[in-house]
């Protein structure tokens, strides 16, 4: 699995090319190590089960589990799955340039997305960087 | 005429924060709107804070009190049945208290103990319904009533219509939406897009029409904020679109500021205008680009709106 930081050099490589449809798979794929990076820095081994025929779905679904926040990029990665589809099932349509296109956009959100999240949360492999949004402290609060 | 078209002839507004600060524009607008269209706006009396981000995060359940006492307000001393928030986060929060007040018995203890505390009504279940402008606007006009009312056709303008994550989630909080032909979509909002098109926008297909912009970390974490909000920005463009329709405050002004820092700090320049949906239909509907707080928006547009036709 690459790393985070060579996930987002590949996405810069795939992006400095001209759009092509058998870009999907490596797409597809680049989103779902995203998301295993996500998952193993909450302490959870990555998933192999599929969700909607879609592995990248069910890491998803994983990555969310106990916190909401996370399904912001749920549209994403649906998005992933669409142009995923789209392009395999229709790679000689005319228009197969610029969905392969977006679908690097989207890809690319999701990396931009779940690295920076990892940031925040000081996961993964940018504690060097990272800041706490807040202390971790529990306060005592009278119930009245 | 359908049952929400008259009960949403007259509501309760509830501008929140937001709109009478930096996304002051948007309260113009939708205010401006509103009067064209002939619908009245009756501001929430000394409405609070819904609670945002920052209460939330540190104690949800008066995040929902904040929510509550805003909707008691116009329940028991305004005497209305429907709420509308123009701005996702009030929107999302209003809807959140509904929610909770109804299904959690804990939450509702809280919000009757600050209540009374601090002495006023306390809100109950089911007094008010909350709504977003674009419900406000597709449930009593329409696209049929914007088409008869068009004065400057959108025509030859694309859109990239971005609705932001806060409108649609989570699923729950919104019983209204995923309900068949009508009704607003989760997981492909398209009310904005009704209403622009009938306008007679062009919309174009946009896949990150709900992906996050960053906005709850644009000063913790401003660089991965930018990189959102510019990945946003260049997917609208290279979708088509030459204008960005917002319906969100926060969402409007972090494409905006994250726009300029792009091109500042990563050398990447891009053109799409960004536009509240309400400035957008207030100046199909002949109101001039002062009068939809064209001014109040950092990117400037007035070339933009002139070349198209509706300045």
């Amino acid at each position: 699995m690459k790393t985070v930081a060579e996930i987002g050099q590949r996405l810069d490589v795939l992006a400095s090319r001209a759009p092509d449809p058998n870009f999907a798979a490596e797409y597809l794929a680049l989103g779902e190590q995203v998301l295993e990076h996500w998952v193993l820095a909450r302490g959870m081994q990555p998933t192999r089960d599929e969700r909607e025929g879609f592995r990248l779905l069910a890491l998803h679904r994983q990555g969310a589990d106990k916190l909401p926040s996370f399904n912001a990029c749920r549209e994403t990665c649906r998005e992933l799955v669409y142009h995923y589809n789209l392009l395999t099932q229709q790679a000689d349509h005319p228009e197969a340039g610029q969905r392969a296109r977006m679908m690097g956009l989207v890809t690319n959100h999701l990396y931009f997305f779940v690295s920076g999240k990892m940031e925040n949360e000081e996961l993964g492999e940018f504690c060097c960087s990272s800041k706490a949004l807040r202390e971790k402290v529990d306060v005592e609060r009278p119930t009245q | 005429m359908s049952d929400k078209k008259t009960k949403y002839q007259e509501v309760a507004y509830y501008p929140g924060c937001a709109l009478e600060g930096g996304g002051h524009a948007y309260n113009r607008s939708t205010k401006a709107l509103g009067k064209k269209l002939g619908l009245k706006l009756k501001e929430v009396e000394n409405w609070n804070c819904c609670g945002a981000m920052e209460v939330k995060n540190i104690d949800p359940k008066i995040q929902t009190y904040l929510s509550s006492r805003v909707m008691s307000i116009a329940a028991n001393k305004m005497g209305l049945d429907t709420v509308m928030a123009p701005c996702n986060g009030c929107y999302h929060n209003l809807k959140k208290a509904e929610y909770d007040i109804a299904n959690d018995p804990d939450t509702v203890e809280v919000v009757e103990r600050i209540s009374k505390k601090s002495g006023h009504d306390t809100y109950q279940a089911g007094q008010v319904e909350t709504i977003h402008a674009l419900d406000w606007v597709k449930e009593t006009i329409g696209e049929e009533g914007l088409k008869e009312r068009v004065k400057n056709s959108l025509k030859d303008m694309k859109i990239a219509n971005y609705y932001g994550c806060m409108y649609t989630r989570p699923r729950h909080i919104f019983p209204e939406k995923d309900q068949g032909p009508g009704s607003e979509s989760t997981s492909k909002p398209h009310f904005m897009d009704d209403l622009l098109e009938a306008a007679g926008a062009e919309n174009v297909e946009f896949p990150l029409k709900t992906a996050c912009c960053g906005g709850a970390h644009t000063l913790s974490d401003s660089d991965t904020s930018t990189k959102l909000v510019l990945n946003i920005l260049q997917a609208a463009e290279a979708s088509g679109a030459e204008v960005i329709a917002t319906e969100c405050p926060t969402c409007h002004s972090g494409l905006e500021m994250h726009q300029i820092r792009a091109e500042a700090t990563l050398g990447v320049k891009t053109n799409v205008k960004i536009i509240y949906f309400t400035q957008l239909l207030g100046m199909a509907m002949g109101l001039k680009p002062k009068e939809v707080g064209l001014h109040e928006n950092v990117s400037d547009s007035f070339a933009f709106v002139k070349e198209k036709g509706l300045a």
